[in-house]
């Protein structure tokens, strides 16, 4: 009898050693991708960071030095683009749908945006070639912009819409009882409490389309040149570690590495930033 | 209770600041306030009780048009303010506002406000005003609210920085600061310590000089220390409206007498 519960005992601890094992042995793969492509990353683009690389052009095949700045630029331009159509529209819809949004219009408006933040971003380039590239004749920046700025639309809208509705509706009627006008109250007090939550939503919104590859490949396309002109193809940092990686050349293959070394960590940088200044706003 | 004319309130040389007329109030079918008749006085205090669910803080936001804002909140009669009908249609609920300020049960100081901006937050928001103009009514406002003293260096701060009878002083102060007539206050002490309390009482003992003053409370005690007149609210009616003594010592209603004495509720 007592020789049984003593085996029980045992082979429950051992059941449970194995399960604690199993979970964290999966966590932990869970974390190792990042840090074999942080790694490899590191050790094969490191070699070709230099000035140059932010600095200048790309050159010719075969001829040494160059960098990707028109790249670097590029990008920066092209997520300014689509924060100019991402950001109004994604912040006023979700202040739309947290305030008003109850009925079936908002709930149609909800499902709508739920959908487009599933549609693959390869479509929406196509949607934005289609729609811009063709017509115009020719690639833009304009064109890659607008592919970003949809993909940024529904991330934005239900961020800002959750973000709001977390503020408690006791601030709203403090507002109106102090005999300021609903709007007011909302961009002044309502939209202000929820902002840190909501900008945390806006730069995870950019680190991910600066990420983006397939919107920009018939969109923005791509050019070896400094480009600036808005309804002329604009180079990115994305495209180009994409041609460069098919390429058949080494140097071209070094500085893909690079392009992805700068990426990743501005990526990475934005989500660290985030997470430090981010903090929760206490609700009285 | 079909009017409030032959209560026979014992003090006739008041003025009556606000006339409700038959209020109705609704939350979708179900109605939270059935026919009420009751006058405030002016530079009186007048306290609503009941238990919960009655309709009392309805009532008080019905005064001030918030309980419209709800969705699926609608009202019917006449509530007059000066003898102004303000729930006639097209009656511009911002500038009844203007004169009607309220004070919340739980302390709503805006959290990304300082405690200055937060007392400045309803002129700021309203219109044009100069530093110096700002400057003086805030601290005006505070002094008002008896939280000056307490908060003058550290005006900057944010305003939920400051404990619970201190936010609920600062939304006095912020409540002031628009210069209404009349304040609203929805159970304001029911978050609050017995010393904050206190303190929130011997306010509203001065404040009643300038303004006057109807107060929603759950403490019986607080209501006979503070008020001049008393509603008792049951189910959404008013069974008895008089001044607090006679309320609190003769009520003429046995639901009041039931409710004052402890018995139910």
């Amino acid at each position: 009898m007592e020789n049984g519960r003593q085996k029980q005992y045992f082979l429950r601890k051992i059941k449970n050693r194995i399960f604690l094992l199993a979970v964290f042995s999966c966590a932990l793969i869970a974390v190792l991708p990042l840090l074999f492509v942080l790694g490899h990353v590191l050790v094969k683009g490191l070699g070709a960071i230099n000035l140059d690389f932010f600095l200048h052009l790309p050159t010719p095949v075969g001829e040494a030095g160059g960098g990707m700045g028109n790249a670097i630029i590029g990008t920066l331009i092209l997520i300014m683009l689509a924060c100019s159509i991402g950001l109004p529209i994604g912040i006023l819809g979700g202040i739309w749908l947290a305030q008003f949004g109850e009925g079936k219009r908002g709930f149609l408006i909800r499902y709508s945006a739920d959908v487009l933040a599933g549609i693959p971003t390869i479509v929406i380039g196509m949607f934005a070639y289609a729609l811009i590239v063709i017509r115009m004749g020719r690639f833009s920046a304009l064109a890659g912009g607008f592919a970003l700025g949809l993909i940024m639309i529904p991330t934005i809208v239900r961020t800002t819409e959750e973000m709001i509705k977390m503020v408690p509706r006791s601030l709203y009627e403090a507002g109106l009882a102090l005999g300021i006008p609903g709007w007011k109250v909302t961009l002044r007090v309502i939209f202000r409490t929820a902002w840190s939550g909501i900008f945390t939503g806006i730069m995870l919104a950019v680190a991910r389309i600066a990420g983006e590859t397939a919107p920009l490949i018939f969109t923005a396309f791509n050019t070896p040149y400094w480009s600036f002109q808005l309804d002329q193809p604009m180079a990115s940092m994305t495209v180009t570690i994409y041609n460069y990686a098919i390429s058949p050349f080494d140097d071209w293959h070094a500085k893909a590495w690079a392009g992805s070394l700068v990426l990743i960590f501005a990526v990475l940088g934005i989500t660290l930033l985030v997470r430090k200044f981010s903090k929760q706003v206490q609700y009285g | 209770m079909d009017s409030v004319k032959d209560i026979g309130i014992s003090e006739p040389q008041r003025i009556r600041k606000i006339d409700v007329f038959k209020l109705n109030a609704w939350f979708d079918d179900k109605q939270a306030l059935k026919n009420i008749n009751m006058k405030v006085y002016e530079n009186q205090v007048t306290a609503i009780i009941g238990p919960s669910g009655c309709g009392k803080s309805t009532f008080i936001r019905c005064l001030n048009r918030l309980h419209e804002t709800v969705s699926g909140a609608r009202s019917s009669g006449d509530i007059f303010l000066d003898g102004e009908n303000i729930l006639r249609p097209g009656f511009d609920e911002v500038v009844l506002r203007r004169k009607v300020g309220m004070v919340f049960q739980k302390p709503t100081p805006f959290p990304t406000m300082s405690i200055y901006e937060n007392v400045a937050a309803g002129i700021k928001l309203y219109g044009r005003y100069s530093r110096s103009d700002l400057d003086r009514i805030v601290e005006r406002s505070l002094k008002h609210a008896a939280l000056w003293d307490e908060v003058k260096d550290v005006l900057a701060k944010p305003g939920p920085s400051l404990s619970g009878g201190q936010q609920q002083r600062l939304c006095i102060a912020r409540a002031l600061a628009i210069e209404p007539e009349v304040i609203l206050l929805d159970e304001p002490c029911s978050a609050l310590d017995p010393i904050s309390t206190g303190k929130i009482e011997e306010l509203l003992h001065k404040l009643k000089k300038e303004f006057t003053i109807v107060i929603v409370t759950h403490n019986m005690q607080q209501a006979a220390r503070v008020a001049d007149y008393t509603g008792f609210f049951l189910l959404g009616e008013l069974l008895e409206f008089d001044v607090t003594k006679n309320i609190f010592t003769a009520p003429r209603n046995k639901r009041t007498e039931e409710y004052v004495t402890g018995r139910f509720g």
